[in-house]
């Protein structure tokens, strides 16, 4: 099913961009998508003033599986083990979306034309959302590497904003997934033996600690708020039907009280709309962004652990080339082997630091930005809605006393 | 028949569809300052009514209270929550001004939110009483019954039912409510009295009434429901907070049953109710328990009277009853849908409550762990602010329940009674056609006689005839009657439900209202801190 996309683009919110550096040497953005039956097609559009590129500005068309291969390449170099990865964006996920418009497609016959239009319109609206969601997840990692002052460097990201073919890159098969999962259980056990370990410096000691408590909580802020924007929707639901069914009376009524009818409904149904804008304008200003920062600090916490590993490891190399001294036995390769871990440990810590504070940075600029435009947001809609409802009261006040007045 | 009365002074209906009357007696719960209902007695405002009253009113000789009414009180008050009301002679400019209030969006009329710095803002503490929050939301209703009674009305009368009372123990156990009915009728002998009724014994009273005024065609309005795990709850002594709201949920319809019923004309002078509402001791209505004998008779006869329906084909002369039995059809089953859909509000307003006070917590612990200060102190805003907000969602799941969805129920109820009439008057043509035919017969049979030559017989053929020819007499006239009856009943009964539908739905309205005066209050409280964060 193809969307519109004109319309997409114009008021595109982007949640969670906050403020990257948009310099002229590189700037990239989804200019454009396409939404197929199973995958999404992204259009990367790019800018930029670098030699490395052929031209100044182009445009190439990815998919979801691609973003993650740049994504993994960035992990898996050792060069990368100091800096925060920005997270990949999610698998676009339309399933529950097309679910719903089948069923109603199949419930067809037991609703009236009206109601079915309705429903439709809302569950259109619902998909084009989940639409729009899913760019803004892919652009916001597009500009966060385009942003980062070596990442931007990386040779794969720049094959990726400008090889025009396909990248053939194929998702993981089984075996792949299997290995991906043991490595995931390794690195989870690893993990907790590496943090049991005392950092002396207490920058990284305070850092640990709060990291681990702060993904905790965001991870159950961010599971809430779901729960609590999905209640909103099935309200709004509600009240849609309640609207329908008012309508309804209104036509059937015998007594004055039709237009009564007709005119409440009216106001439910635009009750209702705000009520679902509101909805989603709570997930995209809140839902999203503590989605967002669930999967960063635990990024974070990802360069935490590969800085503690290679503290451990340093130390190992230490005590190594200490007992080597000792025995006198292989202390040149104990030397050069301490030598490489205390390099790398030293050129992670420096850059793990900076990289903690522009997190930091990032983090709160984003908090601030999303929460103001939540208030502001719920403002305009409380407002409209409360505008309406007056309104509303009103007309129906007039027309109960003009009834009085014309009854005979 | 009692002579027509002339029309009476306006009067609010509100008072049996808004059961906190008891509202009162509380104190007053922590909305209402923000909610200012600034009524003026409208004394001048009456005499602008009462003409038109006159006119309006449709002559039912029998029903002593005015049409569609309150709506002249209901509009000092809808737009009455920030600006106060002059009812002036000149009508039109009432809503003028408002109007006029409406289009701007001007900090003087919200006096109580602040545009500078948040002022502290001040923790919600968590209320286990659900009744007190209905009141809020009723609170103004009372305004408007003073308002009523102080202008002296012929029909007055208000029943509460309040303090429930669990009287005595385990499965024997049973809930006591005490009747209170305060009157200017010179039916009653006093003023002003209080009985204790149990629930058997308005079910009792339902079914004397339905047993003597249903099959001449008046709508009797139907009694709660039972409900036996409800009661079983309450009867093992569970004290949690669902039999809390199943109490005052049975409190609340029985309170509107008896106004109901009150308000009909006729049923109000019935010996049963004036009995039910005085006398201190009733005998126990134990035939309304479902086992009992009497209740396997009424299942019997129920399911006698539908095989009735079915088969009776009437010949329906007046087209006014076809159609006016499909409307209620069509009417019962857009009631169905309504209350299905209301409920169903309810269920998720409750549950979007219960989510965010789960959301709110959850911020505060994150807001407890951000090392950021600003960001902290903002996210324990935010915990507050949604705090707040749960409160909010859940006072609005009130105001829907007792407000919207008790209302429909009510009338998918009374629908029913109608449509019981409706087959009465089926009965009653049924039961006069019988006689019509059995008349024949008999001709016949003495017709028969005649030619036989039998003289004792033929008498006795004769009495049977002229017998006959009085049922048939007595079956048209109580076809005419009923007919007649119905026809009264339902207009009165249109006319009531026009007045209930459009108080109720414009209260609710308010409540809607309040709800976003409340969110804006808050949010507007909440950004300032948010656009702190440095």
């Amino acid at each position: 099913m193809q969307t519109g996309l004109e319309k997409v683009l114009e008021w595109f919110p982007r949640a969670v961009n906050v403020d990257l550096q948009t310099d002229a040497t590189l700037q990239v953005d989804i200019s454009d998508a396409l939404s197929e039956r199973d995958k999404v097609k992204f259009t990367v559009h790019t800018k930029s003033t670098l030699p490395n590129f052929k031209q100044n500005e182009f445009s190439v068309v990815r998919q979801h599986e691609e973003f993650i291969w740049l994504h993994d390449s960035f992990v898996e170099n050792e060069e990368y083990a100091g800096f925060i990865i920005p997270p990949a964006p999610p698998r676009p996920d339309f399933d529950a979306s097309r679910e719903k418009l089948q069923k109603l497609g199949e419930g067809e016959g037991s609703m009236t034309k009206e109601e079915f239009t309705k429903m439709k319109q809302e569950l259109e609206a619902e998909y084009l959302a989940i639409f729009k969601k899913t760019v803004a997840m892919h652009e916001v990692f597009l500009c966060r590497v385009a942003a980062h002052p070596v990442l931007r460097k990386d040779l794969n990201f720049h094959v990726f904003l400008e090889y025009n073919q396909d990248l053939s890159v194929r998702g993981k098969n089984k075996k792949e997934k299997l290995e991906d999962f043991f490595k995931n259980v390794v690195k989870s056990a690893d993990g907790v033996i590496v943090a049991g370990v005392k950092d002396v410096d207490d920058f990284f000691e305070h850092e640990k600690t709060f990291l681990l408590e702060y993904h905790n909580r965001v991870k159950d802020a961010s599971a809430k708020s779901d729960r609590m924007i999905r209640s909103h929707k099935s309200a709004a639901d509600d009240i849609n039907r309640i609207a329908s069914t008012l309508y309804t009376l209104g036509t059937q009524d015998s007594t004055d009280m039709c237009k009564f009818f007709l005119k409440v409904s009216e106001l439910f149904e635009k009750t209702r709309k705000i009520e679902a804008r509101v909805a989603a304008d709570e997930d995209l200003k809140l839902a999203d962004l503590l989605k967002y920062y669930l999967r960063e600090s635990q990024a974070a916490k990802d360069l935490l652990y590969r800085r503690g590993r290679a503290l451990v490891d340093y130390e190992n190399a230490n005590k190594a080339l200490d007992k080597a001294r000792a025995k006198n036995k292989d202390v040149l390769q104990a030397e050069t082997t301490q030598q490489v871990c205390c390099q790398k440990f030293e050129k992670i810590s420096e850059s793990a630091k900076q990289e903690l504070i522009d997190f930091k940075t990032r983090r709160v600029a984003a908090f601030r930005k999303n929460l103001v435009e939540l208030a502001e947001l719920e403002l305009k809609h409380a407002k409209k809605i409360r505008q309406n409802l007056y309104i509303g009261n009103l007309q129906l006040l007039q027309s109960c006393l003009a009834v009085l007045k014309g009854d005979t | 028949m009692t002579a027509w009365e002339p029309p009476d002074r306006p009067r609010s209906r509100l008072a049996y569809c808004c059961p906190e009357k008891m509202a009162e007696d509380r104190e007053p719960p922590p909305l209402a300052d923000a909610v200012q209902t600034d009524f003026r007695e409208v004394e001048e405002g009456e005499d602008l009514f009462v003409s038109t009253v006159s006119t309006a009113e449709q002559l039912s000789p029998t029903s002593p209270e005015p049409a569609s009414f309150p709506a002249e009180d209901i509009s000092t008050n809808s737009n009455g929550p920030k600006q106060e009301i002059l009812l002036d002679d000149d009508q039109e400019d009432l809503f003028a001004e408002a109007t006029e209030e409406v289009s701007l969006d001007s900090p003087e009329r919200e006096p109580i939110l602040s545009d500078g710095p948040s002022p502290a803002i001040t923790p919600v503490t968590p209320t286990v009483i659900i009744t007190p929050r209905v009141d809020a939301l009723f609170d103004r209703s009372l305004d408007e019954d003073e308002e009523a009674e102080e202008n002296g009305d012929t029909f007055d009368m208000q029943i509460t039912v309040s303090d429930p009372e669990k009287v005595g123990d385990g499965m024997n156990a049973y809930m006591a409510y005490k009747v209170t009915t305060k009157t200017s009728l010179s039916l009653f002998s006093r003023n002003e009295f209080s009985v204790k009724r149990r629930f058997s014994d308005f079910l009792g009273l339902h079914s004397k009434l339905a047993s003597k005024y249903m099959h001449i065609g008046y709508i009797v309005p139907p009694a709660p429901e039972k409900s036996i795990v409800g009661m079983t709850k309450v009867k093992v002594g569970k004290e949690d907070l669902s039999s809390a709201e199943f109490v005052e949920k049975r409190r609340s319809a029985l309170e509107r049953y008896l106004m109901r019923t009150v308000n009909h004309p006729a049923l109000v002078k019935d010996p049963d109710v004036i009995q039910f509402l005085e006398n201190t001791e009733l005998p126990r209505a134990v035939s309304t328990q479902a086992l009992s004998g009497a209740g396997i008779l009424r299942m019997v006869n129920k399911a006698a009277d539908a095989v009735n329906k079915m088969t009776i084909k009437m010949n329906e002369s007046d087209a006014w009853f076809e159609e006016k039995q499909q409307q209620f059809e069509n009417l019962d089953i857009q009631l169905r849908k309504l209350h299905a859909s209301v409920e169903s509000l309810v269920c998720h307003r409750k549950e979007l409550s219960v989510n965010t006070a789960s959301f709110a917590k959850s911020a505060a612990m994150l807001g407890n762990s951000e090392d950021h200060t600003a960001l902290s102190r903002a996210l324990s805003q935010l915990a507050e602010v949604e705090e707040k907000i749960d409160q909010l969602h859940h006072e609005q799941a009130y105001a829907d329940f007792y407000l919207f969805s008790e209302l429909l129920g009510d009338y998918v109820r009374l629908i029913t009674a109608v449509k019981g009439v409706f087959d009465q008057r089926m009965k009653t043509w049924s039961k006069w056609q019988d006689a019509q035919v059995m008349l024949q017969r008999k001709r016949e049979a003495e017709a028969k006689l005649q030619y036989a030559n039998k003289p004792d017989k033929l008498q006795q053929a004769k009495d049977e005839i002229k017998e006959w020819e009085a049922k048939v007499q007595q079956g048209e006239r109580d076809f005419e009657q009923i007919s007649k009856n119905i026809r009264r009943e339902v207009e009165r009964f249109e006319k009531q439900r026009v007045k209930d539908f459009k108080v109720v739905i414009i209260k609710y309205l308010e409540s809607l209202v309040h709800t976003q005066q409340q969110l804006i209050k808050y949010w507007e409280a909440f950004l300032p801190e948010a656009k702190a964060i440095a």
